[in-house]
């Protein structure tokens, strides 16, 4: 199954929801009639997982609620603070604002793939070394996000602070600009940065 | 054990583990997403019901009609909970049968009002705030709950309600626990000034804007409630919720491990346990809930918007003779005053002070403690007054300061002198190292293309505050420490922390103990808040370790006054065992508490700190970009520095953040938080924030505790939008005095 994220807003009823009753054809109020539910096959951390869902789910919440994966967080569940990123098919993205549905057949990869207590990810392990968090509630956001943003600069792929578009190179302030959409109160920012620039560096 | 008399030499002074940095012990669980939040215990509270806030839209009024037919039909909906059917609970004023039990309040003195934490729900049709909760709904899974939400239908009828706190301030009154200051005669000595500034500074509702959502999941077995929740002070919590449904709060247990944040957002309950709980008792089965991002602003709290008025007079030496500030803000009834003029108390002499403060109500959201709740938001006028009346002496800012330096309450004289006070070593250390030399006085003279560049520096201080806390301990046969104790880890660094402490008393090293926080079947402690938390907790913990000591050192046939304890062994007179021995396979436990005497009464205590900024200015869109900063404290012995520079790098975050950006934008028709989300409350990001460094001055207070520490996450952020504010004074030469420094207000009055 694949589809389009308007599909899925129309399939979930949202839509109905947001006042458009009046084209429904069926007698019974939208409110009154169970959800669609949707199979969805998902490929999370390398293991084949299946899914009947409540075609409403999001992304995130399929990660948290229902596979019980919760190093993924929900700061805000409108994408405005990126505690919920996770990679799909390699590339990062805010699960919160992603239905379930609409990645039947992708593999997302969360916090809990990348390492383990014992057997860190050299982003897990500089994230200690340089106290890149306090609270903690930010983190696996932060970590995921430094991860793939490491490979979009090294695909070549330029943000809003890349001077020559046709030569992407690493620089603190391109860290900064592309780790923007991952808010930390706690502000461990300089600290994060050390982080990222010590995997980067090949120093972790 | 009391502490009423200063530490003299002790097993912390050692050195050995405390004073290093170590990462943080929870560092692996928090780093691989393993580390458990409030909303995230699936296994122990399974088939969890999911509850969804209905809040109120209108500000201050009645509801008049409800109609929750629809909602109550949609799918998967098993309650629907509104005023009507919702059970009778017990707010402000109705302690829980049995008591709070201990308490020790610091500001209250030692007395707390009963019942202070109580939120009862849904307890009639008036609304006395935006977002209040007027309906909870709870149906088998979040996305049915959600919907179902938006289908209680509601009618209001809309009262008149007071949102614009400069249209009613003089209506305000001064608060009972914040009694007016006047020292010497104010008035004649600012009339005869040589040297005066009268301005006045307004600054704004500023939200917390913690990353984790305040959430809790109920669950009931028979009539024994446990709660997962989001809270900083757990004893706090189980009386809120204890008293609100006025059931004994040995029937209450609340769990805090991990708090994704707090900042002050968690010193209290709000909807979401109190409506877990009753949903959970009713539905016979555990209860779900998170609050949603944009209800966090208008249903909590947040730190109140001030006006504050600074009359500063010196003489031509620049010695300040008259010091006057007064400071308006507003809040619901039972909300506090935002005590902005507290830190003028300590700050600078001067022989003629007046300090005032007004709260008038207001029928906005209740306002609440927020990082340095007084300082921080005090420090942003006074600190940029100093700076406006050393232009006006023509003297420089840090000598200005240095110049008015005391080194007692400048209010009670010499009898009260400060256990330590190093903020001249702050400035001068910071001005050497920042190249303060360079600067600049005349503003709007650097460039740098097309930015003005400035410097600016403020002074900072919060006062030392202590609390009772208790702790147990645990040493088993394998040689491992366990601690158990009710204090809380909000990010401030308490599990590493409290491991430094146990391992340095024990002789361990730092893999030998094992931190358990944030429940309260452990002994009752300080939690976190007001920067009591490390100093109290470690303070606490100490007395639980001497009396495990004690208790080993006895087992082993030692006399404990000469034991030592050092690499996993007890020794004494020559003999020496191995810790594991002597405790055998039973091992060996032991409690101890602190409790604090008079020595914050009769010493002025307060950890200080200076910050320096340098900013560039757009010449042409007034943007400000923060180039670099630097904070100098002196906060008593620092236990870990790494994480002690996390809590000062955090609050140097959010006083940018104070200085440029947070707003709460009020609807003063409505009366309600217009930007009440991530997007439209801006807090500062990645690329907001340069490399900043952080220095900590060598002290210790023995009159602070047996640690001889004090508080680090608050001093962070008092002074530094003022320092940041100066900066782009100097830069641009635009004094502004309404906070954040917006760019519409800075190029209206760039003088270049
Ligand atoms: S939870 Fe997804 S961006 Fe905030
Ligand atoms: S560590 Fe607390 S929000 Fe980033």
């Amino acid at each position: 199954m694949s589809l389009t994220r308007r599909d899925a807003m129309i399939m979930s009823g949202v839509a109905v929801a947001a006042g458009a009753t009046g084209t429904e054809a069926e007698s019974a109020p939208a409110s009154t009639r169970p959800p669609p539910q949707a199979d969805i096959r998902l490929t999370v951390n390398g293991q084949a997982r299946r899914l009947q869902l409540d075609s409403r789910v999001s992304l995130l919440d399929a990660l948290r609620e229902h596979l019980h994966l919760t190093g993924s967080k929900k700061g805000c569940d409108h994408g405005q603070c990126g505690a919920c990123t996770v990679t799909v098919n390699g590339r990062r993205i805010n699960s919160c604002l992603s239905l379930a549905v609409m990645h039947d057949g992708d593999e997302i990869g969360t916090i809990e793939g990348l390492g383990r207590p014992g057997r860190l990810h050299p982003m897990q392990a500089a994230f200690i070394a340089h106290d890149g968090f306090q609270c903690g509630y930010c983190t696996p956001g932060q970590i995921c996000s430094a991860v793939a943003m490491l490979e979009e600069i090294k695909d070549g792929i330029p943000s809003h602070v890349t001077e020559d578009l046709n030569d992407v190179r690493y620089s603190a302030d391109e860290v900064r600009e592309r780790m923007s959409g991952n808010i930390c109160r706690c502000a461990a920012y300089p600290n994060i940065v050390a982080a990222i620039d010590d995997v980067h560096g090949g120093r972790a | 054990m009391k502490f009423d008399s200063a530490a003299g030499q002790n097993v912390i002074d050692q050195g050995r583990i405390v004073g290093k940095s170590y990462p943080r012990v929870d560092g692996p669980l928090k780093v691989s997403g393993l580390a458990p939040y409030a909303h995230e215990y699936h296994s122990d509270a399974p088939n969890a019901a999911y509850g969804v806030i209905v809040g109120a839209g209108i500000s201050k009024g009645r509801i008049t009609a409800i109609d929750t037919s629809e909602a109550e039909r949609a799918p998967g909906v098993v309650l629907v909970m509104t005023h009507r059917n919702a059970p009778k609970q017990f707010g402000i004023g109705h302690a829980p049968p049995g008591g709070t039990g201990p308490q020790q309040d610091e500001k209250d003195g030692g007395g707390e009002k009963p019942g202070r934490h109580n939120k009862p729900q849904l307890q009639g049709p008036e609304v006395r705030h935006f977002d209040q909760s007027v309906a909870f709904v709870v149906a088998e899974t979040f996305e049915q709950a959600r919907d179902a939400a938006r289908l209680v239908r509601i009618t209001y009828a809309v009262e008149k309600g007071r949102f614009d706190l400069a249209a009613e301030k003089d209506k305000g009154e001064m608060p009972e626990d914040t009694p007016d200051s006047n020292v010497g005669n104010f008035d004649s000595a600012f009339a005869a000034a040589p040297a005066k500034i009268d301005v006045t500074y307004t600054t704004p509702d500023q939200a917390h804007s913690m990353m984790e959502p305040h959430a809790s999941i109920a669950r009931w077995d028979g009539d024994q409630l446990t709660l997962w929740t989001s809270h900083q002070i757990i004893h706090w919590g189980v009386d809120g919720v204890a008293g609100t449904l006025g059931i004994h709060k040995d029937k209450v247990r609340v769990i805090s491990a991990y708090i994704g944040g707090g900042f002050g957002s968690k010193l209290m309950i709000y909807g979401d346990p109190i409506l877990a709980a009753l949903a959970a008792r009713q539905l016979g089965r555990p209860v779900k809930v998170a609050l949603t991002r944009p209800q966090i602003y208008n249903h909590t709290s947040h730190r109140p918007a001030t006006i504050q008025r600074l009359r500063l007079g010196a003489g031509i030496d620049g010695k300040l003779l008259a010091i006057g500030h007064d400071v308006w803000c507003g809040n619901l009834p039972e909300g506090e005053a935002e005590n902005a003029a507290d830190q003028t108390k300590l700050l600078y002499a001067g022989a003629n002070r007046l300090l005032r403060t007004r709260k008038t109500e207001l029928d906005l959201p209740l306002g609440a403690s927020m990082r340095a709740p007084g300082e921080a938001v005090g420090l942003l006028a006074l600190e940029c007054a100093m700076d406006e009346l050393a232009e006006k002496l023509g003297l420089d800012p840090i000598e200005f300061r240095i110049l008015n330096d005391t080194q007692f309450d400048p209010e009670k004289g010499p009898e009260r002198p400060f256990s330590t006070r190093h903020l001249v070593e702050c400035l001068r250390t910071g001005a050497d190292k920042f190249g303060w030399s360079k600067r600049n006085p005349k503003p709007g003279m650097v460039r740098d293309g097309r930015w003005l560049i400035g410097i600016g520096v403020a002074s900072a201080i919060r006062n030392n505050l202590v609390m009772a806390s208790g702790a147990r301990v645990r040493l088993s046969g394998d040689g491992v420490l366990t601690i158990q104790t009710q204090m809380t880890d909000i990010g401030t660094g308490s599990y590493t922390i409290l491991a430094q402490i146990g391992a340095e008393m024990l002789g361990l090293p730092m893999d030998k103990v094992r931190v358990e926080l944030g429940d309260s079947s452990f002994p009752q402690s300080a939690g976190s808040g007001g920067s009591w938390g490390a100093n109290s907790a470690s303070a606490g913990l100490y007395y639980a370790c001497e009396n495990l000591r004690n208790a080993i050192a006895q087992r082993a046939g030692f006399n404990s006054t000469d034991s030592q304890f050092a690499d996993g062994k007890v020794s004494a007179g020559g003999r020496s065992r191995n810790l594991a021995d002597v405790v055998g396979k039973d091992g060996i436990s032991a409690e101890g508490k602190v409790e604090f005497g008079d020595l914050t009464k009769r010493f002025a205590q307060a950890a200080f700190g200076a910050h320096f900024a340098e900013v560039a200015v757009d010449s042409v869109t007034a943007e400000v970009r923060v180039r670099r900063m630097l904070s100098v404290c002196a906060a008593g012995r620092i236990i870990n520095p790494q994480t002690a520079r996390s809590q000062c790098l955090g609050g140097m975050t959010m006083g940018i953040g104070a200085a440029l950006m947070e707003d709460q934008v009020v609807d003063k028709r409505f009366g309600y938080f217009v930007n009440h989300d991530l997007a439209e409350y801006h807090v500062p990001v990645h690329a907001d924030i340069p490399d900043m460094e952080v220095i900590f001055l060598d002290e210790l207070d023995d009159k602070s505790s047996p640690i001889k520490a004090k508080g680090v996450g608050e001093l962070g952020i008092c002074g530094v939008g003022a320092a940041v504010a100066n900066a782009v004074h100097n830069a641009t030469g635009a004094r502004i005095r309404d906070y954040p420094l917006t760019l519409d207000k800075i190029m209206a009055k760039m003088a270049v």
